[in-house]
């Protein structure tokens, strides 16, 4: 379980995080949402640490991050994995020697059974036969795909997604929203995925939080979503032509 | 103040540089990739630049002795002291941090700007000592070699200028070379490469490491840590050389 109590951050004098509260359950999706702009990468990038925040708490298991030293965030970021926008595999080394890279550093394992794991987890995300390609030889699903295999190899306890599904087709988008559920089921991780991908929220989404303009401003599940009653949500939710369509039947049907 | 808020930065960078480091065998590995990719990599262009600056440091010599009672194996000596003193450390340090400081710096920029710091740090993984503690050693340990690549190779070089032109003869040269040789030119050359080493390996990283922004800001932070890795080594070259050599 993640959670964050009164978090503020400022950017050179810009307020960019107000108040923020709330609480990320083990082994659901939970999926923080906005505008861009709204504050939602620099809310997922204080939860690992990236940014620090000027007051407030993030406790993870109680432990609150905001008050760790250099050393000891560093240990408890062992038991991080993080999907990053572009994915941020290294592109000087292989699928394979990606993968590895964690174990390699942190892990007592024997060679063959580190190479076991990293097969174990490319399986897992539904790649073969990529172990010896560069990342710049995959098309974008695919080094998504990596960058998911590379994140659980450690068996982290919390799973970080920025924009998972940024130039991805909504096709491939729905399978690697799907991967990541299922993974944070089968793991039982703590998932908190930042998104602005309504189909995202409404495939995958059990937990969602709705920021605007570093405001939390609403909170719930998919669910509760068409009916939050917030107008600067039903702004965002329907906001292109296709949703606000659906509304709009979903009105007339209603009606009758 | 701009200017003391960079030291600071950089002083706490090179704080967590020199921290112990996760593993030291993948540390050792990545040490020597760096030695194959900053300094093996590097022998051909300082091999074609001793040898054409020996050579142009030789005839320029010769052609400006223009009395008779100037003996010409002081031309072979001059060369010599040239390459010792100056051209294999500094002109070699100099070339070495465009090649080379261009290099780190846009190799750790692109890695900030596209998150692979990021997720390094996320891994648990300390990405200044993981990414620039590699580079120094393999620039610290290899330049030096470098150096007295570049000290042979350049008294070489005005070997084969004098048997090509036939500006002097051959005995004078090579007497020359062997003349009033001073061996604490060598240490002192090396003992600045060192440094220079050290500048040009932490420098430019610092400045790709602190990048932010996309391709445009990597191309300025690269040239900026040429530009200052340049300075820098001028500034040292001062200071060692009266450290030195007063």
């Amino acid at each position: 379980m993640v959670e964050v109590k009164n978090v503020n951050k400022t950017f050179a004098g810009n307020r960019v995080l107000f108040d923020i509260s709330t609480v990320f359950d083990r082994g659901k999706t939970n999926l923080i949402i906005g505008q861009s702009g709204s504050g939602k990468t620099v809310l997922l990038k204080s939860l690992v640490g990236l940014h620090t925040v000027d007051s407030g708490e993030i406790l993870l298991e109680n432990r609150d991050l905001v008050k760790m030293d250099f050393g000891k965030l560093k240990s408890i970021r062992r038991e991080m994995g993080m999907l990053f926008q572009g994915g941020a595999l290294f592109d000087s080394l292989t699928v394979e020697e990606n993968v590895l890279f964690p174990l390699n550093l942190f892990s007592g394992m024997g060679h063959e059974e580190k190479i076991h794991r990293v097969n174990e987890c490319l399986k897992r995300v539904n790649l073969r036969n990529v172990n010896h390609l560069f990342p710049s030889e995959l098309s974008g699903g695919m080094q998504k795909r990596v960058a998911i295999a590379r994140a659980i190899v450690q068996n982290p306890k919390y799973l970080f997604c920025d924009e998972p599904n940024s130039g991805l087709d909504p096709k491939t988008s729905i399978v690697i929203d799907n991967l990541i559920s299922d993974i944070t089921r089968e793991y039982n991780i703590t998932t908190i995925i930042n998104s602005h991908d309504m189909n995202s929220v409404m495939e995958i989404g059990e937990k969602v939080i709705f920021i605007y303009q570093g405001y939390k401003h609403w909170e719930g599940t998919k669910d509760d979503i068409f009916n939050s009653g917030n107008e600067y949500l039903e702004d965002f939710i329907f906001a292109s032509n296709l949703a606000k369509k659906v509304k709009n039947k979903m009105n007339i049907h209603n009606r009758s | 103040m701009r200017i003391f808020e960079a030291i600071g930065k950089y002083l706490l960078l090179m704080q967590k540089v020199f921290a112990k480091p996760e593993k030291a065998s993948v540390y050792y590995k990545q040490t020597i990739r760096e030695m194959e990719s900053l300094g093996i990599n590097s022998v051909g262009i300082v091999i074609i630049i001793s040898i054409f600056m020996g050579a142009v440091i030789t005839l320029q010599t010769r052609y400006n002795i223009e009395t008779a009672t100037v003996p010409l194996y002081l031309v072979g000596l001059t060369a010599r002291d040239s390459m010792l003193l100056e051209f294999s450390s500094t002109m070699v340090g100099l070339i070495l941090a465009g090649k080379v400081g261009s290099n780190i710096a846009s190799e750790i920029g692109t890695m900030r700007v596209s998150e692979q710091i990021d997720a390094l740090e996320i891994m648990g993984v300390n990405s200044a000592c993981y990414l620039i503690l590699p580079k120094i050693i393999a620039t610290v340990v290899f330049n030096p070699l470098l150096t007295m690549i570049s000290m042979f190779v350049g008294i070489g070089g005005g070997y084969l200028a004098t048997v090509a032109t036939g500006a002097l003869s051959v005995s004078d040269y090579v007497y020359g070379i062997q003349y009033w040789f001073i061996p604490f030119y060598i240490l002192y050359s090396l003992l600045k490469t060192v440094i220079f080493a050290f500048i040009i390996a932490t420098v430019p990283a610092f400045h790709g490491y602190y990048v932010s922004g996309g391709a445009l800001e990597v191309g300025r932070a690269s040239t900026r840590g040429v530009v200052y890795s340049s300075i820098l080594i001028l500034l040292f070259n001062v200071i060692l050389t009266q450290l030195l050599l007063a």
